[in-house]
């Protein structure tokens, strides 16, 4: 998805990293090889860019200008709710999701380069004020979820499955909102994906709360 | 053999000594993994000194080494460690995150691409950087 928003505007002074939130060992090299990527393609076994910039989804982003100054804090990046209208055995989308999907991907894309080539002028890059209102604020729950998470993480690598699966259970239970946490315990499918009966009814579970918290920007489906 | 896991990253301490929830450390393994070191005015990091708190002192300090389990309980930051008192982690407070976050300033990391080539996100400054998480799973 960012390979070619990455070669068109390379040359503007931008880059993209992206961040692989996969603890497992060999993940996901595979999938990065597959795409060769010419930007930064990282390995975050312990979640670590999650913990600092409180990520808690894939894909989500973080803006950074060229002074390492935030622009605009985790959000959803280009993602879309519409998925959980995907028919779950076929795995097809409704029509008309495809292209709110679709659209949702294109404005975030354009958003990325309105803020390359036109910086703080940029109405999609937030000054400091409005960086901080919407900066999310880590709780104290969260930060004791980051150390059973990476303790789980360790213990799982060094052969003590079975209490290292317990701390990941614990980070999960102090931090709900994180499905990267939930999702990298979670059993996975053949395919490699943790699309399980336990990640629907984790889903459906949610409502009318959101996987994907609207982004905004105009243009942006809510 | 203890492994003290910190916002520095993995260290490997052969002196350390993990006795249920305290874990004695040598200033010198104190100061190498945290940061922190034991002066005259209390346990100092940086331009912050937080003092022994009157009465505690055999509590976090006995024998040249530091209690760093009891010492991040009362900074009120989170810590835990494995059973067997192999593993320690001792984490970064939300309050920590927070000022961190409200400053706008990106925090740095360290990580490896895929051949194993460690890439610092201080390395892009002049660049604006979309920093995007992904997964396999």
């Amino acid at each position: 998805m960012w390979q070619g928003l990455y070669e068109a505007l390379k040359d503007r002074r931008f880059v993209v990293i992206a961040v692989a939130l996969d603890s497992r060992e060999g993940d996901p090299l595979p999938w990065i090889e597959a795409a060769a990527p010419t930007y930064p393609c990282l390995i975050d076994r312990e979640h670590r860019v999650a913990d600092l910039y409180h990520m808690v989804n894939v894909p989500q982003a973080v803006w950074i200008d060229e002074r390492g100054t935030i622009v605009r804090p985790a959000e959803a990046a280009g993602a879309y709710e519409g998925f959980r209208r995907m028919d779950r055995t076929t795995r097809e989308v409704p029509a008309d999701v495809a292209k709110i999907s679709a659209d949702a991907r294109a404005t975030y894309l354009g958003a990325i380069r309105d803020w390359v080539l036109h910086g703080t002028a940029s109405e999609h890059a937030y000054d400091a004020a409005g960086a901080r209102a919407r900066m999310p604020v880590p709780t104290e729950d969260e930060a004791r979820a980051h150390v059973a998470f990476r303790l789980g993480q360790h213990l799982l690598r060094h052969g003590q499955a079975a209490e290292g699966d317990r701390w990941l259970q614990e980070a999960s239970r102090l931090h709900p909102d994180s499905w990267a946490m939930w999702r990298q315990r979670a059993g996975v499918t053949e395919l490699g994906l943790a699309a399980q009966p336990d990640f629907w009814a984790r889903v459906d579970a949610l409502g009318e709360r959101r996987y994907y918290p609207p982004v905004d920007i105009k243009g942006m489906p809510r | 053999m203890t492994t003290l896991l910190t916002e520095t990253g993995e260290h490997t301490l052969p002196d350390a000594r993990a006795e249920g929830d305290h874990l004695w450390l040598s200033a010198t393994d104190l100061e190498a993994a945290t940061g922190w070191s034991s002066r005259p005015e209390g346990l100092c990091r940086g331009s912050v000194c937080v003092p022994i708190p009157a009465g505690r002192e055999r509590e976090l300090l006995r024998d040249g080494r530091i209690d760093v389990a009891t010492f991040w309980r009362h900074l009120g930051k989170p810590l835990a460690h494995s059973a067997d008192g192999g593993a320690w982690v001792l984490g970064a407070g939300a309050a920590d995150r927070a000022a961190s976050l409200r400053s706008l300033e990106a925090p740095d990391f360290t990580l490896p691409d895929r051949d194993g080539r460690p890439h610092s996100l201080s390395a892009y400054r002049g660049k604006k950087v979309l920093l995007v998480s992904w997964a396999s799973w």
